[in-house]
């Protein structure tokens, strides 16, 4: 698969909008102001809904033309039934939340696929920062003091191998972000991979 | 959360903005219209035609030359067609309680305000049955000579939309920019946007939902009952006599408690007396904050609201369910909607609950409509959809100014 990386566009934004079908629905859970979703519903005729908690950004969203609906993440949307979204996103979310496996497990019910972005704790400058200061890592992807981080499970790529092996969860497609660019991903050079996005499925 | 101060709380001291001041619509005049004649009588649900009738309304801002920028604003129970400014024949017309306040949405209408009238035309109707213009219980039966009083036929959320429809017709609207309202006023907004689809473009409804709780069923019934059950109510044939002033205000108090959260009776009275130095007044007359509260909301309410439409509109709010579009089925009765929604519950609201318009939002995304649903953090309870005007301000200001067809 190419990937068109524009300017002023965040890597996993670009890559998501390119993995998302035309006319899907789509479920963005953290959605923020919801530019993806905006990108997503003009350009390409998608259905939508972002979920959000923070009022500010609520707001970001309406100003946005984008649904939005004003909720806790970890609550799940166990109203509406399984498997309603063509996709699932969850964009640097999943360690930020308090149960990452309930959600990981609710975004797979809701959806028939889940595209998933996460800061690699395995990154080799924060393994390097962290063994050589001892002290928690502070990088650009985890800009964050450890008491006021809202990444409170962080996680390493191959954490997330684990993961998905013991939940029967298939990756169909792996793309690392090294020194700015986007490559597939290959497990024996994640530690180069700064930020990690796939895209996953039920077995 | 908001911090309310035990003895000034900002938002009900708020002081009222003077006709004069550039974001007031000003003064303004009500408007009446006959939409129901003989030749065209309303067909209501419960299968009687109803004819004549006149309808009372206010009009704020502009029309443009499309007429595509109108607002539908409904009221609640106890509301009025109106909504903003400054009543010029409030004593022409009897009506002495505005002269000392503007409308009951004044704080979110006029220029620069959420319904920015420097941009829309603001239309607000009352609703049949009511007694504030629009025929009601109190309205002369031609047949007869004589007040309807409880021979007026019963009336429902439907039939107010269908006369509401014809008025919006008569003055040769197509599409709605947008409906809004809040509690019973939200329902017709709602069922604004299921009856007529394509006539409206955006929903905003607030404290609300697709029907009414059993515990909100309960409140109408004890409300009713102590209306029916005053001495003075003589089978709503009081016109010409005195009024069942006591089941009136019984059932208003009754109301506000159910607009005030715990919280916010706490902190607006406490256990405070009124008198003598905080301690027990011995006797069984208004000796409590909260007493003298509820008595004064009674006794005001008695001189500004007919008995009869009390409890008309009670029972409209109670027979009221959206999932009848669906044989049942809230979903079914959503598919039909084209509008774009902007749902907003309060947290501390136990007459229309955060879960209740949850309900209705998750119906709407089950058809995959275009919802956004907010929840404010508030302590005010259901009346907050009148007071946390800061926090719903924006979102309404940003959903109306939003497309429709995201075009860019």
């Amino acid at each position: 698969m190419e990937f068109s990386l524009q300017q002023n566009i965040r890597w996993d934004h670009q890559i998501i909008f390119d993995l998302v079908g035309e006319g899907a629905s789509v479920l963005d859970l953290g959605c923020g102001n919801g530019e993806l979703l905006k990108r997503l519903i003009v350009q390409k005729n998608v259905w939508g809904i972002g979920v959000e908690r923070n009022m500010e950004r609520v707001a970001g969203c309406i100003e946005n033309g984008v649904p939005v609906y004003h909720a806790d993440l970890d609550h799940g949307l166990p109203q509406l039934p399984d498997q309603f979204f063509d996709y699932v996103i969850l964009e640097k979310t999943l360690q930020a939340v308090a149960s990452p496996m309930g959600l990981l497990d609710e975004m797979l019910r809701l959806g028939k696929t889940g595209i998933i972005s996460f800061p690699n704790f395995g990154y080799k400058e924060v393994v390097e920062s962290f063994v050589q200061s001892q002290r928690m890592p502070r990088t650009e992807a985890l800009p964050y003091n450890w008491y006021d981080t809202p990444n409170i499970h962080l996680f390493t790529a191959r954490d997330f191998l684990d993961l998905v092996e013991e939940k029967n969860i298939k990756i169909e497609i792996g793309v690392s972000w090294i020194s700015g660019k986007v490559v597939p991903f290959k497990e024996e050079e994640s530690g180069e991979a700064e930020e990690i996005l796939f895209m996953i499925s039920r077995r | 959360m908001k911090n309310v101060n035990k003895n000034s709380d900002p938002k009900r001291k708020k002081k009222y903005e003077p006709p004069d001041s550039l974001t007031s619509v000003g003064w303004t005049e009500p408007h009446i219209i006959t939409l129901a004649d003989g030749n065209n009588p309303l067909l209501l649900d419960c299968g009687e035609e109803l004819a004549p009738i006149s309808v009372e309304y206010e009009m704020y801002g502009e029309m443009n030359s499309n007429k595509d920028n109108v607002i539908l604003l409904l009221h609640a129970l106890s509301g009025d067609a109106h909504a903003a400014g400054w009543d010029k024949k409030a004593l022409e017309m009897g009506r002495s309680w505005r002269v000392d306040r503007p409308g009951w949405w004044d704080t979110m209408i006029g220029p620069g305000k959420a319904l920015d009238t420097n941009k829309y035309c603001i239309i607000c109707s009352n609703v049949l049955g009511s007694c504030y213009g629009t025929t009601g219980p109190a309205s002369i039966d031609p047949e007869t000579g004589e007040p309807y009083g409880m021979s007026f036929p019963i009336v429902t959320v439907g039939d107010w939309v269908r006369l509401q429809e014809r008025l919006v017709s008569h003055l040769g609207i197509e599409k709605l920019y947008a409906v809004i309202g809040g509690s019973l006023g939200g329902q017709q907004a709602l069922e604004w946007s299921l009856a007529y689809p394509d006539r409206v473009e955006r929903t905003v409804i607030l404290a609300s939902s697709a029907r009414l709780s059993a515990q909100g069923l309960a409140f109408n019934a004890v409300a009713r009952s102590s209306i029916l059950n005053d001495i003075n109510f003589n089978d709503g044939n009081y016109y010409d006599r005195d009024q069942p002033a006591q089941g009136l205000a019984i059932a208003r108090m009754l109301g506000h408690i159910t607009y005030l959260s715990e919280t916010a009776m706490r902190d607006k009275f406490g256990r405070r007396y009124r008198k003598n130095g905080n301690r027990p007044g011995f006797h069984l007359g208004v000796d409590f904050e909260v007493e003298s509260y509820l008595e004064y909301q009674g006794q005001s309410f008695v001189s500004r609201f007919d008995a009869n439409s009390y409890l008309y509109i009670t029972r409209a709010m109670d027979y009221y369910d959206a999932a009848d579009r669906g044989e049942g089925d809230l979903d079914r009765a959503c598919e039909n909607a084209r509008s774009r929604f902007l749902l907003i519950s309060f947290s501390s609201d136990w007459l229309y609950t955060p879960e209740q318009m949850k309900e209705l939002t998750f119906a709407l995304y089950r058809t995959k409509k275009d919802v956004s649903y907010v929840e404010i953090p508030s302590t005010y309870g259901h009346d907050a959809f009148l007071l946390e005007v800061d926090e719903i301000t924006p979102l309404i200001s940003k959903f109306l100014k939003g497309d429709t067809n995201h075009g860019i």
